[in-house]
């Protein structure tokens, strides 16, 4: 009880300093020091922001470098014959601001696995996989397979250079809105979990 | 006396022979491992061969050519069923199956063969042979034992055999059979 009292107290104290009018200081330093600190924060956070959106951040940990990452490296989109290639952050993280944002916040449960190692095994991470593959799949559903198109637009699509299944399949599906991506194109970075129930893959497509 | 001082001789001999043996070994012993480290193989007729030709010597002298080693070929993947050399042979596949997972998790080629999902596909159905146990008893659905395709169907590439083949089809057999026995229809 008297830890609660003095922590009011303490609250009290701060808000008395913070609301009163500065004694000292000009309000020309304020404004200006107050632009200036603006900018240095800012700045901060946008470059620790964009240091986490890189690769070698993801792969910093042996969770991500010895699962997910290792999944990827055999697939198309880490080794190809133009040496173009996909990073996490490309497929993982929403470009537009907000989603960015909201998308890191949803990253803080990410932090918490790390720390009570959730899946700090590949036997824990294949036990979750389809959950976490569940959480991926609805995002991209959602947002329309928006970290697909960011690379692979529908108009610059040329059918006529695909297999025939390929370009009948995107004519039917793709162009008309019946679909996207990630309907069909589940695991095409990563290994699949256990399929049992997913539509298109075991079931009938979801009726659209 | 005189059969003690012989048994005694004879032990000393037997000692000094077996002193001698051992450090003989360990004279030996010594110089060979040291020449073997300062001068390897040079001296003997496979090392002047690999030095000569540039190729291990135990191939012979008309043994292994360098060869280039040939393009990976081309997957077929044109989407046209091949014709069956016999009834019973699994047809192979033709498209390209890259990246196709087929494990315990998921079955990618069961998602367009699948009897539920042919008609979106188009995709041959799997064969009602398929659906049966090995007993015979026919399930609901492909049989685990049919479940890893790839065990016997599978893609082609355009790598052209290293030896020709000279399997006839049975209806050529009976063909040839029936045509060298005077049976004139042909």
């Amino acid at each position: 009880m008297g830890l609660f009292r003095c922590a009011i107290g303490l609250a009290k104290a701060a808000w008395a300093a913070f609301n009163r009018p500065a004694a000292h200081l000009g309000i020309g330093f304020l404004t200006i020091g107050g632009f200036i600190a603006g900018v240095i924060w800012w700045g901060g956070f946008n470059t620790v922001l964009e240091a986490t959106n890189k690769e070698a951040f993801c792969i910093g940990c042996h969770e991500m470098r010895d699962n997910p990452y290792a999944d990827l490296q055999k697939t198309i989109h880490y080794s190809n014959r133009s040496g173009v290639r996909a990073t996490c952050p490309d497929c993982h993280v929403p470009h537009n601001w907000t989603d960015k944002i909201a998308r890191k916040m949803q990253a803080s449960k990410e932090v918490w696995g790390k720390i009570f190692g959730t899946v700090d095994t590949p036997e824990k991470f294949e036990a979750k996989r389809k959950e976490l593959a569940g959480h991926e799949w609805a995002r991209l559903k959602a947002n329309n397979s928006l970290e697909c198109r960011n690379c692979h637009s529908a108009e610059s699509m040329d059918i006529t250079r695909q297999g025939a299944r390929g370009a009948a399949a995107h004519q039917e599906f793709l162009f008309t809105g019946k679909a996207t991506c990630i309907d069909c194109h589940k695991g095409i970075a990563h290994k699949l979990p256990d399929m049992t129930g997913v539509p298109i893959w075991t079931t009938p497509a979801a009726a659209h | 006396m005189k059969q003690i001082l012989r048994t005694t001789i004879v032990r000393a001999a037997l000692l000094s022979a077996a002193l001698l043996v051992t450090t003989l070994t360990a004279l030996t012993a010594i110089p060979q491992s040291q020449a073997g480290s300062t001068a390897p193989v040079a001296e003997t007729a496979s090392g002047r061969d690999v030095a000569a030709s540039g190729r291990p010597a135990f191939t012979g002298a008309e043994g292994l050519t360098v060869q280039e080693a040939p393009p990976i070929p081309k997957d077929v993947t044109d989407d046209r069923r091949r014709q069956r050399n016999y009834p019973e042979q699994p047809p192979v596949i033709p498209h390209s199956v890259a990246g196709y997972q087929l494990d315990l998790n998921a079955n990618k080629c069961l998602t367009c063969h699948s009897r539920e999902f042919t008609g979106d596909s188009q995709a041959p159905m799997v064969s009602v042979t398929h659906f049966q146990d090995r007993d015979g008893q026919v399930l609901g659905a492909v049989s685990p034992r049919r479940y890893f395709c790839m065990q016997c169907h599978v893609p082609q590439t355009e790598a052209q055999p290293r030896v020709q083949n000279t399997f006839k089809d049975m209806d050529s057999v009976i063909r040839q059979g029936s045509g060298t026995s005077g049976g004139g229809n042909n």
